[in-house]
C-alpha cells in the first residue's frame, strides 16, 4: 500500500487543491471556513465601529452601578440601593424558579394526558385530545396572558376581603387568600428559630439547612435499610416488610426536628392595604407558570403517547403471558422501553420552557429578561451588552440542562451487548 | 452559489449601514418625511384619532418641525416607542427626533449620547388612587401594590420615594400605558404612578374620571421634552429652536391667525427677526426664511398648542401652573431670537 502510493506520488500542484478529489473537499472546507470567519470579524468590526460613531464604548462597568429599581419577588436580598449585576442574578433566580416549577407540572400533566390519551374509555380519551390540540395549536404567550387577564379581572381585590360583610372569604380554614394581585399562602416559620447564616449571596436559612440535614441522612438510614432487606432476601429468598421502618426513619427525626425548631404555619392576614404575612405567588408568576405548563404540557403529552404506541403490542402480551399484572407490565416492560423515545424529545420540551419563560415580559414577570434585559437596559442604555449577557446566560442554562438530561438519556437508553 | 449570495447581502447591508450620513437635516429633507418617536396613546400628547390622524402636544411639535424643514406639517411618519423601545430607536437612526414626554436627566443627556431641545413640558410625578381608597396622602400608601410602566425615570423616583419614607411597596411593572390603566381599574393595583400630565390624561380616559384623585404630593421633577441624537448640531438648532420660537410666539403675541398678517412687518424688530422679515436667522439654521413663520402656522404657538390638548377646556382639564410664560409666572422662557 505505502509502495504504490509512493510509486505514483506526482508532484504536487497548487490547481491540484481544486483539480484533484483527493484534496478538493478540505480546500473548499478550508475557504468556506475562512470566509466564515472574515465575515465574522466584519460584522463585529462594523458594530465596534458604528457603536463608536453613536459614541458608545462597549463596557460592563454599569453592572456594578446602582440599579435603582425595586424586584419582587427576589429570592436573594435585594433593595433599589443594589447593583445591576445583582438586579441580573435576582431575575435569573426568577428565571429558574418558574422554569423548574412550570417543567415538573408539564411533565405531570403531559404523562397523564399521555397516558390518559390511550385510555379505553371514550370520554376520557376524546377529552385528552381536546386538551392536547386545543394547547398546543395556540401561541404560548395568548396561554399566558389568558391565565393572566383571568386572574386580575375575575378574583376579588383585597378590599373585598374587608368589612362585616365582606364579598370574598379566604379559602382552606382561613389560610389561602385569592385576589386579583395573586394568591397569598401559608409559609412555615419557626418560634425557636436557628437564625440567620451569612453567606456570600446573602443570608442562609439555617432551619431550612437543618431540616435538608436530617432529610439526607434519613436518606442514607433508609438506604442500608433496604440494602440489608435485599441480603435478607438474596440469602432465604424472603423479603422483610420494610415500609414501617422506612416510615420511622423518615418522620421521627423530623417530627422532633421541627418540634424543636418550633414549627408552624404563619398565616396571611389583612392589614393595611393588603394582605402580609405569608407567601405571595403574584399573578405574573401563576400566569407564567400555569400558561407554560399547560402549553408544554401538551405536548409532552404527545411524546409520551407515541413512546408507548412505538412499544409492540407483542411485548405486553408477552409479558402477560409470563403472569404480570398491567401494572408491572407497564413499569417494568413498557414504560422502560418507552422513554428511550420519549426522553430524547423531552430534553427539547424542557429547553422550550427555559427560554419561553421570557414571555414573563408580557406579564410582568421580572425574570432575566425583564430585569437585565428591561429595566437595566432602559435605565443605562447598553442594549449590547446587556443582551450578549443574557444570550449567554440563556445559553449556558439550556447547555446545562441538555447535558443533564443527556446522562440521564444515556442510563434509560438501550444497552446493546 | 447561495452561500456567496448570503455574504454579498451581508456586506451590502454592513456596508450601507457603516456609512455615516451626510447630516439628519439633509436625510430628512430628502426623504420628504420627517420620523418622529411619539407615544403609543397619551390623550393630550400623542395618540391617534378614531380616523388614524395623530393629535397632542407632542405631535404638534414634530408637525411645527416638518413645517419649518420640510414645509408640510402633514409630512411625519409618526413611530409609536415604548418606554423601552424609544432610546434604541433614536440612536439606530429609525426616527429623526423623539418627542415622547421623555424626561430631560443627566444620564440621558450625557450617558446615553443624546440632545435634549428644551422642555415642551414640566411635570412632576404623582400618585393617583381610586376614592375609595381612602388615601389622603402618598404616605397612606405603606404595602400598597403600585403599577408601574417599566422603562422610565418613574420606578427609579417610586423606589426612592418609599425607601426614603421607610415604606414598603409591591411593584406591578408594566410594559405599555393601557395596561397599566386596565390592571389599575381592575383593582390589581391600588396605585398608579406617573407623571402628573400623564395621570389627568389617563383618568380623562375613564367612565367615572370623579371617583379616582390624583394624590398632593409631587415626588420627583419631569422636565419633558424632544431630543436628538448627540453629534448633530444642525439638527439639534433646528429642534432648539423650532421649540422656541412656539415659546416666543406666545410670549409676542403671535397666534396661528394673525402670523400671516404679522409676517408682512411690524414695528416690533424680534417679531420681524423671528418671522424672517428681518435678519436671516432662518438661513444660519440652513432653512428658509419663513421657517418659523410655518411652524407657527400650521399648530399655533405654545399657548395655542397646550389649550388645544390639554388645557382646562378639554377633557384632561390641565391648569398652565409651571408651564406658563415666565412673565405670566411659570418657567416657559423663551430664549431671545436675535
Amino acid at each position: 500500500m505505502a509502495m504504490k502510493s509512493a510509486a505514483r506520488r506526482e508532484p504536487f500542484h497548487l490547481s491540484m487543491l481544486f483539480n484533484d478529489t483527493r484534496y478538493r473537499a478540505r480546500s473548499i472546507q478550508v475557504i468556506a471556513f475562512i470566509m466564515l470567519v472574515l465575515a465574522a470579524a466584519w460584522l463585529i468590526d462594523n458594530t465596534i465601529h458604528n457603536l463608536a460613531a453613536l459614541g458608545k464604548n462597549f463596557s460592563f462597568g454599569f453592572l456594578w452601578s446602582t440599579a435603582g429599581y425595586d424586584i419582587s419577588p427576589h429570592a436573594i436580598q435585594y433593595s433599589s440601593t443594589s447593583t445591576h449585576a445583582r438586579a441580573a442574578i435576582v431575575g435569573l433566580l426568577n428565571t429558574l424558579i418558574v422554569a423548574a416549577m412550570a417543567c415538573v407540572t408539564a411533565t405531570v400533566l403531559g404523562v397523564l394526558a399521555g397516558v390518559l390519551r390511550l385510555s379505553n374509555n371514550w370520554i376520557v380519551a376524546r377529552l385528552m385530545t381536546v386538551y392536547v390540540e386545543s394547547f398546543r395549536n395556540v401561541p404560548a404567550l395568548l396561554w399566558i396572558v389568558v391565565v393572566a387577564a383571568i386572574m386580575s379581572q375575575a378574583m376579588p381585590t383585597p378590599s373585598a376581603f374587608r368589612g362585616d360583610n365582606p364579598t370574598a372569604s379566604m379559602i382552606l380554614w382561613d389560610s389561602v387568600a385569592i385576589t386579583n394581585r395573586g394568591i397569598y399562602l401559608p409559609v412555615p416559620d419557626f418560634s425557636r428559630s436557628l437564625g440567620q447564616g451569612s453567606g456570600t449571596f446573602g443570608a442562609l436559612d439555617l432551619n431550612y439547612a437543618a431540616i435538608l440535614g436530617a432529610l439526607a441522612l434519613s436518606l442514607l438510614a433508609h438506604r442500608s435499610l433496604v440494602r440489608h432487606a435485599q441480603r435478607i432476601q438474596s440469602a432465604s429468598g424472603q423479603r422483610p416488610a420494610t415500609w414501617w421502618k422506612s416510615l420511622c426513619v423518615f418522620a421521627l427525626p423530623m417530627i422532633a426536628l421541627l418540634y424543636a425548631l418550633g414549627f408552624h404555619l404563619e398565616y396571611p392576614a389583612l392589614k393595611g392595604l393588603n394582605f402580609t404575612g405569608g407567601l405571595l405567588l403574584r399573578n405574573s408568576f401563576i400566569a407564567l407558570w400555569i400558561g407554560l405548563s399547560v402549553y408544554s404540557g401538551a405536548f409532552i403529552a404527545e411524546n409520551v403517547r407515541s413512546g408507548i404506541l412505538a412499544i409492540s403490542r407483542g411485548q405486553t402480551e408477552a409479558a402477560h403471558a409470563l403472569g404480570l399484572s398491567p401494572g408491572r407490565t407497564m413499569r417494568l416492560v413498557i414504560l422502560p422501553q418507552a422513554l428511550r423515545i420519549i426522553v430524547p424529545p423531552l430534553i427539547s420540551q424542557y429547553l422550550d420552557i427555559t427560554k419561553n419563560t421570557s414571555l414573563g415580559l408580557a406579564v410582568g414577570y421580572m425574570d432575566l429578561r425583564s430585569t437585565l434585559g428591561g429595566i437595566t437596559i432602559n435605565q443605562t442604555g447598553r442594549e449590547l451588552e446587556a443582551m450578549l449577557l443574557m444570550m449567554l446566560i440563556y445559553v449556558s442554562i439550556s447547555l446545562t440542562i441538555s447535558c443533564v438530561m443527556n446522562v440521564y438519556n444515556s442510563r434509560v437508553r438501550l444497552q446493546e451487548r | 452559489m447561495k452561500m456567496t449570495i448570503a455574504l454579498a447581502t451581508l456586506a451590502a447591508a454592513t456596508l450601507t449601514a457603516g456609512i455615516a450620513s451626510a447630516g439628519t437635516m439633509a436625510d430628512v429633507q430628502a426623504r420628504g418625511k420627517l420620523n418622529c418617536g411619539v407615544t403609543g396613546g397619551q390623550a393630550g400628547f400623542s395618540a391617534p384619532d378614531a380616523s388614524g390622524a395623530w393629535h397632542g402636544m407632542d405631535v404638534d411639535y414634530c408637525r411645527a418641525v416638518a413645517a419649518a424643514v420640510l414645509k408640510d406639517p402633514n409630512a411625519v411618519t409618526f413611530v409609536p416607542t415604548t418606554g423601552q423601545t424609544r432610546f434604541t430607536a433614536l440612536a439606530s437612526g429609525e426616527i429623526d427626533i423623539l418627542s415622547r414626554t421623555t424626561t430631560w436627566t443627566f444620564s440621558r443627556d450625557v450617558d446615553l449620547k443624546f440632545t435634549f431641545a428644551g422642555v415642551n413640558y414640566y411635570d412632576g410625578q404623582a400618585f393617583m388612587v381610586p376614592k375609595s381608597l381612602g388615601a389622603k396622602s402618598a404616605k397612606d400608601l405603606n404595602g400598597a401594590t403600585v403599577c408601574i410602566q417599566t422603562g422610565t425615570t418613574t420606578e427609579l423616583n417610586l423606589a426612592e420615594y418609599f425607601r426614603k419614607n421607610n415604606m414598603k411597596y409591591d411593584p406591578v411593572p408594566v410594559e405599555n400605558n393601557g395596561d397599566v390603566q386596565q390592571k389599575y381599574l381592575a383593582g390589581a393595583c391600588d396605585v398608579i404612578t406617573s407623571d402628573g400630565s400623564d395621570l389627568a390624561s389617563t383618568r380623562s380616559s375613564f367612565k367615572d374620571p370623579q371617583d379616582h384623585i390624583i394624590l398632593p404630593e409631587v415626588i420627583s421633577k419631569e422636565p419633558l421634552g424632544p431630543l436628538v441624537r448627540q453629534g448633530d448640531d444642525q439638527w439639534a438648532d433646528v429642534a432648539r429652536w423650532t421649540l422656541n420660537a412656539l415659546l416666543a410666539a406666545e410670549e409676542l403675541g403671535i397666534t396661528s391667525e394673525n402670523v400671516e398678517k404679522l409676517s408682512a412687518g411690524t414695528d416690533s424688530p424680534e417679531v420681524n427677526r423671528l418671522l424672517g422679515k428681518e435678519d436671516k436667522l432662518g438661513e444660519m439654521l440652513g432653512l428658509d426664511p419663513a421657517w418659523a413663520k410655518r411652524a407657527i402656522a400650521s399648530v399655533g404657538n405654545y399657548g395655542e398648542i397646550f389649550a388645544r390638548n390639554v388645557g382646562d377646556k378639554t377633557p384632561i382639564g390641565l391648569a398652565r401652573g409651571q408651564n406658563a410664560l415666565w412673565t405670566q409666572g411659570g418657567l416657559m422662557y423663551p430664549l431671545p431670537f436675535r
